[in-house]
């Protein structure tokens, strides 16, 4: 275990630079504004002096590294500012909304992979026969399915056709039932194709084989040797997936009403609450780099190949 | 003797790499399927004013949110502008944003990839972090952010999606320029004196077209969908463009009494990147087997 330790150390630390990086990018962004924050903010109704005085107290008069070293310092501390619409910490707006994003990207992943990875492995299975042609196929379409519009084509018939789940806004678990699938049919297409590529790679390996040969049965040849090592980097797929996932939420979100972290991000883009949109975008950062580490340590733990690289 | 010489030069033309790929290519059905839809939407979007019965802009207030009939094919919207007449025009926008985004993504990540995989060191490893950070961010987002600085439109949007998704351009064209600079006819050029610009020009680019056309074909439907989210929430393309996304938020305020509105242009959508994908899955089958996303 303990190169495994050390490797887990190497990636903390190869880490630290990424996060800076997105950082620097979230703020750049934020800040590349031709427009005057502080205007934004205000709108037109002060007098040029009440304007200098906010300035000066949101430090915005300060030099853009200046400003980004301090808002770092907050953010390293968990303070991401004060929204300049809802006038309350941006920190706590966000963690209040973070569960409800939570329940719905994890409940939309636990649809992808029970639907995707059976798919993939029933193909590879049975590879080239009609069942492989029409599950890829199949996964090929929901691939190609804009979720904004699956969203609607659900509300339209569950909700308003047929009445049986509430359209919008959340009222326990049959409200959630609708946005979960929207978000999470559409990932079984690239989750099967992807079990379904790596089971046929690992079929074709010598262990695979030697296994077959020394006689075992089919089933446990598939269950023992192919998905088991299969699955590793279907795995690292969905880490790395966590962050697309969340900003499918975004959307998602918007259309169902759902009180979660992208609604927060959809509303403060229409209010020009900066503060609030450059903190979802940080956490976002800070999510997608953190689950490419897990990624790469959950690689590193179960396939002890790539720690010794 | 002469039959036998003729026959090998047969079975050495027969075999040559583009003519083999080609025709692994028009063998793949989905493939063909692909390509079918492509040039079926290319042809509507090239004979878009000869397809729509109205100008995509027309308002008729006699006939606002009329079901689909013989005259509205599609039905009509809220301010009676015919729905079909809109779709067919919204692939003009569909197809300039994928082109637009997808050869700025090439344009980026094609140039990285080649310095990166061409110079090597420290150039590298720079260009190689940047990729990796930009390639694990999720371009909807970004681009959330780049509109709520600059504001919403379409420009905004494309510009936004392209300078954050150029990331697998710049991987497979360094992996691709790293298996081959080291190969004989390379080494050849070099040793007869032929310059970086040139030797990168003339004796690598060609190695790594096929893959990032490949590659190209299968951004465009991504590109196209994250373009028309963003209309769909409003900070793209907006009214009275008939570009899908737009017309699908339009259609939100309607869904209830009037569902057509929403629900052809998200069938133009899923059908253009259905296309798209089969097109692009087939064309990598034929030329590039091995790739990986």
């Amino acid at each position: 275990m303990a190169g495994m330790k050390r490797y887990v150390i190497i990636k903390l630390i190869a880490a630290i630079p990424v996060v800076l990086g997105a950082t620097v990018i979230v703020f750049s962004i934020m800040h590349l504004t031709p427009g005057d924050p502080v205007r934004l903010i205000l709108g037109d109704r002060f007098s040029p002096e009440r304007v200098e005085e906010l300035r000066e107290q949101l430090g915005l008069d300060k030099p853009l590294p200046v400003q980004y070293f301090r808002w770092l310092a907050g953010a390293v501390r968990g303070d991401l500012g004060i929204s300049t619409a809802a006038r309350a910490s941006v920190s706590t707006l966000i963690f209040e909304r973070i569960p409800y994003t939570l329940l719905l990207t994890v409940t939309a992943m636990a649809i992808s992979i029970l639907l995707g990875i059976p798919i993939g492995v029933i193909s590879a299975v049975k590879q080239y026969t009609i069942v492989d042609h029409i599950s890829m196929a199949a996964a090929l379409f929901w691939l190609s399915m804009p979720g904004f519009w699956l969203g609607l084509m659900f509300m339209l018939l569950f909700g308003l056709w047929l009445g049986w789940l509430p359209l919008s806004g959340y009222n326990g678990a049959k409200s959630l039932i609708l946005p979960a699938l929207t978000l999470g049919l559409p990932q079984i297409g690239m989750l099967a194709r992807l079990m379904r590529s790596e089971m046929l790679e690992v079929l074709r390996e010598d262990y695979v084989m030697t296994a077959r040969a020394k006689g075992l049965k089919e089933f446990l040849v598939m269950y023992k040797h192919a998905l088991r090592n299969a699955v590793i980097s279907v795995i690292v797929y969905l880490f790395l997936g966590i962050p697309w996932l969340i900003s499918g939420a975004v959307v998602v979100e918007t259309i169902f009403a759902w009180p979660g972290m992208g609604r927060l991000l959809y509303r403060a883009i229409l209010t020009k609450d900066f503060p609030i949109v450059q903190g979802v975008i940080f956490i976002i950062a800070i999510l997608t780099v953190l689950c490419n580490l897990l990624g790469d340590i959950v690689t590193g733990f179960l396939d002890p190949r790539i720690r010794h690289e | 003797m002469v039959l036998v010489e003729k026959e090998k030069k047969f079975e050495f033309r027969k075999s040559s790499q583009l003519r083999m790929e080609l025709r692994r290519l028009k063998r793949h059905k989905p493939a063909m399927i692909g390509l079918g839809i492509t040039l079926m939407i290319l042809v509507i979007m090239l004979f878009a004013p000869v397809i729509a019965p109205y100008p995509y802009e027309e308002q008729d207030l006699a006939h606002m949110l009329e079901k689909p009939s013989l005259e509205y094919p599609f039905g009509t919207d809220a301010v009676g502008r015919c729905v079909f007449s809109r779709v067919v025009y919204g692939s003009r926008i569909a197809f300039l944003v994928g082109f637009v985004v997808v050869s700025i993504e090439a344009g980026i990540g094609i140039t990285l990839g080649l310095f990166a995989g061409y110079f090597g060191g420290k150039l590298d490893t720079i260009i190689s972090s940047l990729t990796d950070t930009v390639w694990a961010f999720p371009p909807l987002v970004l681009a959330l952010g780049i509109v709520t600085a600059i504001g919403p439109g379409l420009f905004n949007v494309v510009a936004a999606i392209a300078v954050v998704s150029w990331a697998p351009f710049t991987r497979i064209t360094r992996a691709k320029v790293q298996s081959v600079r080291e190969r004989e006819y390379v080494e050849a050029g070099r040793a007869i004196g032929e310059s970086d610009a040139s030797l990168i020009w003339r004796y690598i680019l060609p190695n790594i077209v096929a893959s990032n056309l490949v590659l190209a074909t299968l951004t465009f439907p991504s590109a196209l969908l994250t373009a028309s989210a963003m209309s769909f929430l409003g900070f793209g393309a907006q009214p009275p463009s008939p570009d899908w996304g737009a017309i699908l938020n339009e259609g939100r305020e309607y869904l209830r009494s009037a569902p057509w509105i929403s629900t052809f242009p998200g069938m133009a959508i899923l059908f253009t990147v259905l296309g798209f994908n089969f097109l692009g899955d087939g064309l990598r089958d034929a030329f590039d087997p091995r790739m990986k996303l």
